[in-house]
């Protein structure tokens, strides 16, 4: 009698167990798709702390947002290159030439539409030169391809402007990075505008989300990532989709040009120096891993917020700013140790 | 099974050259309806090769291949899928980041239109998969599984699913229990065997002759890229074919 109830009490035992097993097994899906979103909220909730009054004020937030309004284009567009597990140097490079291009088709007095496109054009074409290289080349690794683009779009952009900035664009041009949306017929202040950048980042946010989760082409992307051969196997165009892929990174970068060129009303020859390294940082913060395959565009987003509101915060506790490249390191490095973590867990071997 | 089924499939002297190796010289193959052929040979006799020709990732240099009696080109595999030819890779020719039933339908994902724009229909693609699984008795918990979540014998059954959902007429499998615990090698052959009762032919190329001798009901023997024998599985041995494996008649 005595062993039946040991028995029953055993069992009941397992059953928890059991059950505190599989809720911990539910749990980690939800963790790896919105844990960095928890990072993000607990960093803005300890700036708020650090910095009360200033912080998460309408202007310090706006500030943020205008901040990283270009970087996030760089980083979405280099977070789908890796997600096919390549990677694109490049970003800062192409950029820089699409703003320089912009620059001086404004300085020729073309009208506003051209010069508006100018650089996404242009962008699109550097990274077109990008994906043709990879595949058509077949370069060993999308690095090497990337590598030498660096080179040769930052020098091409230097020897069409002579290496000297080039200033002045019209409103129209500089719309898209510098223009406000008044929100006075909200009951709100003049200051409490609305930045136009801000807009355009979640337009271009969403408009990718749903390509890369709802179309052919953004699933191919993820199975390019996840097992190039079981893509190709299929009957998916490999090259195809990397040069799609690598023509969109381009494109992106454009939009971050034009992003820049209303930003500072000017195109100068560092514009973009290393922010192809931010981008990358900001992707692999965010969730994405470099063996592809993996992330998403909402952990990218959090990956440069986190970037943007690290550097922007530490200004504000006047931190000097080689504090904040240890500080941005030290979490690049955390970021992809918990990969590594999760992908012990998560996958049978 | 028997060859008088109808033909499905037949390959008429195959010749494959790489630069000057000669890989396939004047290999003929068929495959009939529920059939299933064994291929055997020893390491580079030429298997993987004439399977690459057949699924339209190489072209041969010569020969021809006829299914259901018409002769047809293959230019890349997507021409052989639309033939009805499927081919389960050694390597199990799946993204571990995606689910199963997006596994399955990879490359031709079923879409609906919103506008103009196309969208995939993550509903259509669960449920055409739970009925899918359901049909091969596959049992998964549920169509939205990562496939890097599953054991190697699942891996295997989602590549044969994977195969099979487009209505192939034949499937071919390249060393389809090289990878798995024995205890999931029996599952693996179950489902071959399913497969043959619905009229598909399957061909497995296998270095096991349990498998060969569980499921085939014909085996050919490869060597150094030529057609080296060929037997009713009732009328040969295991030691005959091993035999015929290093050459030996």
């Amino acid at each position: 009698m005595k062993s039946l109830v040991g028995l029953w009490e055993k069992n009941k035992m397992e059953d928890k167990e059991k059950k505190q097993d599989s809720l911990y097994v539910k749990l980690i899906p939800y963790f790896e798709k919105y844990g960095i979103l928890l990072l993000l909220v607990i960093m803005i909730l300890v700036m708020h702390i650090l910095q009360p009054d200033v912080f998460l004020s309408w202007r310090n937030v706006t500030n943020v947002f205008k901040q990283i309004s270009w970087q996030s284009m760089l980083a979405l567009g280099v977070f789908m290159v890796i997600v096919t597990a390549g990677i694109d140097l490049s970003v800062g490079s192409i950029m820089m030439l699409s703003l320089m291009i912009l620059a001086i088709v404004a300085k020729a007095g073309a009208p506003w539409f051209i010069v508006v496109l100018v650089p996404l054009f242009a962008g699109f074409l550097c990274g077109l030169i990008n994906g043709l290289g990879i595949t058509l080349l077949r370069m060993p690794h999308p690095f090497i391809m990337t590598l030498g683009t660096l080179y040769i779009f930052r020098g091409t952009g230097n020897l069409i402007s002579g290496g000297t900035p080039i200033s002045g664009f019209t409103d129209e041009v500089r719309y898209l990075g510098h223009g406000r949306i008044d929100l006075t017929w909200l009951g709100l202040e003049k200051s409490q505008y609305l930045p136009v950048s801000l807009v355009l980042i979640a337009v271009v946010y969403f408009v990718f989300w749903v390509f890369l989760n709802h179309s052919r082409t953004g699933k191919w992307i993820y199975a390019i990532g996840g097992n190039p051969s079981a893509a190709r196997a299929s009957g998916i165009n490999v090259n195809k989709i990397l040069i799609i892929v690598y023509s969109l990174c381009g494109f992106l970068s454009g939009i971050g040009a034009l992003i820049l060129a209303g930003r500072t009303d000017s195109g100068y020859p560092n514009a973009g120096l290393q922010s192809e390294l931010d981008a990358i940082a900001a992707c692999i913060i965010g969730g994405a891993s470099f063996f592809g395959g993996r992330g998403t565009v909402l952990g990218v987003f959090a990956g440069v917020m986190i970037m943007g509101i690290l550097r922007n915060g530490l200004n504000l506790m006047d931190v000097s700013s080689f504090w904040q490249q240890v500080l941005i390191g030290s979490i690049i490095v955390l970021a992809v140790y918990v990969d590594v973590l999760r992908r012990d867990f998560g996958t049978r071997k | 099974m028997t060859s008088t089924n109808k033909l499905l499939l037949e390959a008429k002297g195959i010749t494959k050259y790489f630069g000057t190796i000669t890989a396939l010289e004047n290999v003929n193959l068929k495959v009939h309806e529920g059939e299933c052929l064994g291929v055997v040979g020893d390491n580079g006799a030429g298997k993987s090769t004439l399977m690459k020709v057949l699924s339209g990732l190489y072209k041969p240099s010569a020969g021809a291949l006829f299914f259901e009696g018409k002769e047809h080109v293959l230019d890349s595999p997507k021409d052989s899928q639309n033939l009805g030819l499927e081919m389960v890779y050694q390597d199990l020719a799946l993204a571990g980041n995606l689910p199963i039933g997006e596994n399955i339908f990879l490359g031709r994902e079923p879409t609906k239109n919103i506008g103009f724009l196309k969208f995939l229909d993550f509903k259509k693609i669960q449920e055409m998969t739970s009925a899918h699984l359901e049909k091969l008795k596959i049992n998964v918990k549920s169509a939205d599984q990562k496939v890097e979540e599953l054991s190697g014998g699942q891996r295997q059954a989602v590549a044969i699913a994977r195969s099979t959902a487009f209505n192939a007429k034949v499937v071919i499998m390249d060393e389809p229990t090289a990878a798995l615990a024995i205890k999931e090698v029996g599952k693996v052959l179950d489902l071959i065997n399913k497969l043959k009762s619905t009229g598909v032919g399957v061909i497995v190329i296998s270095h096991r002759m349990d498998d060969i001798f569980t499921v085939c009901d014909r085996v050919m023997a490869l060597f150094q890229g030529t057609n080296f024998a060929e037997s009713q599985l009732d009328k040969t041995s295991r030691d005959e074919v091993i035999g015929w494996i290093m050459g030996k008649k």
